[in-house]
């Protein structure tokens, strides 16, 4: 919302400056986003006269004037058609900043004759595109005797600070100046100048009926309308058009002007039609689908069901609360006018507005709520305006439905001023407050004051918006700043244990080496099917953009793009991890939280001490376990299973498991998958589903943990090979080992796996480490001997494993 | 098989036998020196079993100069032994030396991302004032997004935000991506019976997507439900974390009033700041930023939760995380947040040991 300083004190009486103002409007709740003062800007354009013009000695198009201006005579060279000796220009001297070619004037000499300044042109100025000749002030309406020296901008009224001011979706009384002016008012800086133009007598009854057919009363409770006989239209008065070009609109002619006027000094959008082009009176209704209407916006509008239709008894001439039509239209030529000054209902104006793309003042306004009880006085002071503008006789008011009730009460209790606001004000000055922003508060006798509302401020129903209404215009500044009390001197923990493991395993992922990356939920559907999507209910109805439109199944595929990129940009390096939502189905259960990551390239920078060796399954399985440690879940009793989903390399990715239950995939990616996602393999990487880890009981011994038992015996290894089907996996061998004695092997380990002919076709030899801790006495060879017979003959029953000879 | 010893002949034989372990070069030879003197069949040993063939005085009196001659060459290999050794141990060092300018094996810790770490000094603030942290779902239906929250169907505030949308409920429930982290508030209120404090930073979407807007971005939330909490206590939450987060003790801090459908009274909380050549600094000068909006949650959220808004009353907040993020570590640019580049994660992330913590310092 713009308006100017001037127009403000239309209906502000002040003394406060640009800068108070705006600084009183911010702290009202009506947040300035800018003052414009143009007047700074052009404050060097001055108004000089042109004494001499005469043909430059060496070029045609050239002219050598001689000025008086605010510096003395001053000669400049000009290419105007139009500068002519005895005329009134804008001078600008050397040195000045012009705004519309974005240069400073120098001194110049243009073909042998010297040229000290400028006169300028209204698009050299930035005020316009007009660059047909310099301004000749004879053309100008300034309304005044300009004088040699005036300031120009002051001249055209540009010496007007603009303000720009952001208003909240509720506060529809302040689309208009005079809302501003009476919050300015409420807050001290100014009075409220009354404003209630005495009524227009009607003339005679207007030609033209109006109808609110009875499908179509909540979406037009109120219809007044006017017949204007007698106009004389044509372009407004300079004041009028410096106002609306000052916040941005285009003067177009008196009774257009005038509407628009309207819509921003009182937030009260009007409508005039061209009385001789409606073939009957005036009909609103509701739309017929399909029927057309060619807007004012110079574009052609398909009506949809449910839109409000003001019409003639043949087609639309416009939308109820959005925008007139072309064909009804006023013109220079018009002579008879219908005014309307209507209500609409604001759900209704939103969703047509919405629905067609249209946005206009006239919206913005009644989708937020115009003033239900202004309609009347706003015909008259709109039909005062057109009679003072365009001349003319008015009729009688025609009035079709009636103004829908507004008036209500709302109690507050004068304590919830400190007890929710925070802020010790008397009552009288909560009163004085809630008077001065037009409410009618009644003291009662149970200490309730009963706060009649006014029409303009549907936005308040309740106790607490009184309360807002009155610390806000106090100020928020006077709110006092209390600490808040702690229920325990100690603070609590914050998080549950789930999301405190979340951040060990985050942090422990950076730990090991990796980036954290946060990416978005949404991807590309074919990405997100190469990695199981398969729900429709997540697939977005208004992507942002074709590569987002549904919602990820794995974080995985954003990683691998990511990695790519970095790839493609020389930094093959890349380990990545992120730990965020994948998602199922759109119930409050269909979200889960991985941790996912992968890492690519060479397996680390060429070094003179180590060669780089590719990321592998195992790299990823490691990660994966590291998660899952860090993760809480207990590590030692997974198992690994070698039926990763199809994402994966089927040869070379596995899953862990607790039970029947999913912990996490891990493994190199299908070169497939690589290449449906464009990257460069291979690319190790891992999912760890953190929902799903069990989380530990709560502890009936606190957070004590079992004693340490530690045995004074030394442990010891030995080692066996075995021969075994290639198709074995080594797991069991490692179980079968483990299980031959569970008292005395406390661990097992693989460390040696090959195969060869000596071994025989589709045989391996795997070859284990066995440690073995005593708790009693220290071993006999001859137990060892036993252990060893036991663990030889359980791996081979399990596992059809032989001893190596 | 021996003759008897005479003094003399001891005095000659000590003095040969150090000189000549004085000579030897290598810890070898002093070994077989050692052999040779002290060694079942060395010389000293032949002499000390010649003793066996005196009697009294003889012995007593030849065995005392022989064990003068056994120590001073035990004395004379041990400190040969120890000169040995030494420069043996010179020329292994030698031997080993390395270029230590060569590059170690390549060894890095990750980075934590700047939103984890942020979001992570924010709970540990809060946390110091009792809030604890809760947690919702980023898929929501419209009636915990927005219709709880009190904005009613079709009201124009709901087109402040763009909504994204997912297909309808089978129950006919419009679904969205959350559009701020306020749903959380609807469902700890609902699951929860006053006194209520909690924090609910997450992912919240809105369509939009430009210079300074991204589709997917973070909030906190902060709620606080009993039944004296004013404007008072809001203002003191919110100046005390802006001042501790942003590590400013005088920063200044402007609460303007606002509306949002969901907090009445609302305000909107600015910080003060400069801009210059498009560079944001904190501080007294002058101008405004602003970093969140806040209000006493409105009765008709209350009253949507099943809390009794006669009794209960409240403020609640919500901010962004990527700004105060930006502001806080000078991170130029909102989209770099998603793109996962290495260089800008090694660039802005924080050593995962790093863990924010009011008693220790938050991170800087």
């Amino acid at each position: 919302m713009k308006f100017t300083l001037s127009w403000l004190k239309e209906h502000l009486d002040t003394e406060a400056t640009t800068a108070e103002i705006a600084e009183r409007l911010t702290a009202l709740g009506l947040e300035v986003e800018g003052v414009v003062d143009r007047a700074a800007e052009l404050a060097p354009f001055t108004v000089a006269y042109v004494k001499n013009a005469e043909q430059h000695p060496n070029a045609d198009k050239l002219r050598v004037c001689v000025l008086d201006t605010v510096d003395g005579e001053i000669q400049v060279v000009c290419g105007a058609p139009n500068a002519r000796t005895g005329m009134m220009g804008v001078y600008a001297p050397v040195g000045t900043h012009i705004p519309g070619t974005g240069l400073d004037l120098k001194p110049g000499v243009i073909r042998g004759v010297e040229s000290n300044g400028m006169l300028c042109s209204e698009r050299e100025m930035g005020l316009s595109d007009n660059h047909t000749g310099i301004i000749d002030l004879a053309d100008q309406d300034v309304g005044r005797k300009v004088a040699i020296g005036d300031s120009f901008a002051a001249l055209i009224g540009l010496d007007d600070p603009v303000f720009d001011v952001a208003i909240t979706p509720d506060r529809a009384d302040c689309a208009g100046v005079r809302g501003i002016a009476r919050d300015l008012a409420a807050a001290g800086l100014g009075s409220l100048k009354p404003a209630r133009p005495p009524a227009v007598p009607g003339a005679f009854q207007s030609p033209l009926s109006v109808e609110i057919l009875p499908e179509a009363a909540t979406a037009c409770p109120l219809f007044v309308g006017r017949y204007i006989r007698g106009v004389k239209n044509g372009p407004s008065p300079a004041w009028l058009q410096r106002r609306l070009l000052a916040v941005g609109l285009r003067p177009i002619s008196r009774l257009v002007d005038i509407t628009n006027f309207f819509t921003l000094d009182r937030a009260r959008p009007l409508h005039v039609f061209d009385a001789h082009k409606l073939k009957t009176g005036i009909v609103v209704r509701m739309s017929r689908p399909g029927e057309e209407l060619a807007a004012l916006n110079d574009k052609s509008y398909t009506l949809a069901d449910g839109m409000t239709v003001i019409a003639d008894h043949e087609s639309a001439l416009g939308l109820g609360g959005i925008i007139g039509g072309v064909p009804s239209s006023v013109t220079d030529e018009t002579t008879d006018v219908f005014l309307e000054v209507a209500l609409f209902d604001p759900m209704r104006t939103a969703a047509t507005g919405r629905r067609l793309g249209i946005e206009s003042d006239a919206r913005y306004r009644f989708e937020r709520g115009v003033d239900p009880d202004a309609v009347i006085r706003g015909a008259e002071a709109a039909s005062r305006m057109i009679l003072e503008l365009c001349g003319g006789e008015a009729s009688e008011l025609v009035i079709a439905g009636s103004v829908p009730e507004w008036r209500r009460t709302v109690d507050l209790r004068p304590a919830r001023v400190k007890s929710l606001g925070g802020v010790e004000l008397p009552v009288h000055r909560q009163a004085g407050i809630l008077i001065a922003l037009g409410f009618k508060p009644r003291d009662s006798e149970d200490r309730v004051l009963r706060v009649e509302v006014p029409s303009w401020r549907g936005d308040i129903a309740g106790e607490a918006d009184l309360v807002e209404e009155i610390l806000r215009v106090n100020g928020y500044d006077a709110i006092p700043v209390e600490p808040m009390l702690r229920e325990t001197t100690v603070a609590r923990p914050a998080v549950s244990p789930r999301r405190r493991l979340t951040g060990l395993v985050r942090r422990s992922l950076a730990a090991l080496g990796m980036d954290e990356a946060v990416t978005w939920s949404f991807m590309a559907e074919d990405a997100a099917e190469a990695f199981g999507f398969v729900n429709p209910g997540l697939r977005l109805m208004n992507p942002i953009a074709s590569d987002l439109t549904v919602m990820r199944p794995s974080i995985l595929p954003n990683l691998v793009r990511a990695a790519e990129r970095n790839r493609a940009q020389g930094f093959p390096h890349v380990s990545l991890f992120e730990i965020g939502p994948v998602y199922r189905d759109a119930t409050d259960k269909g979200q889960e939280t991985a941790a996912t990551g992968l890492r690519a390239g060479p397996g680390g920078p060429r070094n003179w001490a180590r060669t780089p060796r590719p990321n592998d399954v195992f790299d990823a399985k490691a990660d994966a376990l590291d998660v899952l440690t860090a993760a809480g879940a207990p590590v030692a009793n997974l198992q690994v299973t070698a039926d990763a989903p199809g994402w994966f390399h089927p040869g070379r990715s596995g899953v862990l498991r607790l039970g029947a239950t999913v912990l996490a995939e891990f493994g190199e990616l299908h070169p497939s998958v690589l290449r449906t996602l464009d990257a460069a393999g291979p690319i190790a990487a891992f999912e760890v589903y953190l929902d799903r880890v069990p989380q530990p009981k709560a502890k009936k011994d606190g957070s004590a943990r079992k004693p340490l038992k530690l045995s004074p015996f030394q442990p010891l290894d030995r080692d066996f090979a075995f021969v075994v089907d290639a198709d074995v996996a080594a797991d069991r061998l490692v179980r079968a080992a483990r299980s031959a004695d569970r008292d005395l092997v406390t661990d097992v380990t693989v460390f040696d796996v090959f195969t060869g002919e000596a071994l025989g076709e589709g045989r391996k030899s795997v070859a284990l480490t066995v440690t073995l801790q005593p708790t009693q006495a220290t071993l006999t060879d001859e137990q060892i001997e036993a252990v060893g017979q036991r663990i030889v003959a359980n791996v081979a029953k399990q596992t059809g494993a032989v001893l190596r000879g | 098989m021996t003759d008897g010893i005479a003094t003399e002949d001891l005095g000659s034989l000590k003095a040969e036998l150090v000189d000549s372990i004085a000579a030897v070069g290598t810890l070898a030879d002093l070994e077989a020196a050692r052999v040779a003197f002290l060694g079942k069949k060395g010389r000293l040993t032949g002499l000390m079993k010649g003793l066996g063939a005196l009697e009294g005085e003889a012995r007593r009196t030849a065995g005392a100069a022989l064990n003068e001659v056994k120590d001073a060459v035990t004395g004379a290999l041990q400190a040969r032994r120890d000169v040995l050794e030494q420069a043996e141990l010179e020329a292994r060092l030698e031997r080993e030396r390395v270029d230590v300018t060569l590059p170690a094996r390549p060894r890095r810790m990750g980075r934590i991302h700047p939103i984890s770490q942020t979001m992570d000094e924010m709970v540990a603030i809060f946390a110091e004032m009792g809030f604890t942290v809760a947690e919702g779902p980023d898929i929501e239906d419209d009636w915990h997004n927005f219709e709880a929250l009190n904005f009613p169907p079709g009201h124009p505030a709901r087109e402040m935000q763009d909504t994204f949308y997912l297909p309808d409920r089978e129950d006919g429930a419009k679904m969205v991506l959350r559009t701020h982290t306020s749903p959380v508030q609807v469902r700890t209120m609902v699951s929860q019976k006053p006194p209520i404090r909690i924090v609910a930073p997450g992912r919240t979407y809105r369509s939009d997507y430009d210079m300074t807007h991204t589709p997917m971005f973070h909030q906190i939330e902060g709620l606080v439900i009993d039944e004296t909490t004013h404007m008072g206590h809001l203002k003191g939450c919110l100046v005390e974390f802006a001042r501790v987060f942003f590590d400013v003790d005088d920063l200044p801090i402007r609460f303007r009033p606002s509306f949002f459908p969901f907090t009445e009274p609302s305000a909107e909380m600015d910080i003060g700041c400069s801009r210059s050549g498009g560079e944001i600094k904190l501080g007294n000068h002058g101008d405004w930023l602003e970093i969140l909006g806040c209000g006493m949650v409105h009765p008709n959220v209350l009253e949507a939760c099943g809390i009794d808004s006669a009794r209960y009353q409240g403020f609640a907040f919500g901010m962004g995380i990527e700004r105060p993020a930006m502001l806080k570590y000078g991170i130029p640019d909102l989209r770099t947040f998603f793109e996962a580049d290495t260089r800008w994660l090694k660039h802005y992330g924080f050593l995962p040991l790093d863990v924010p913590n009011v008693a220790f310092g938050l991170t800087s």
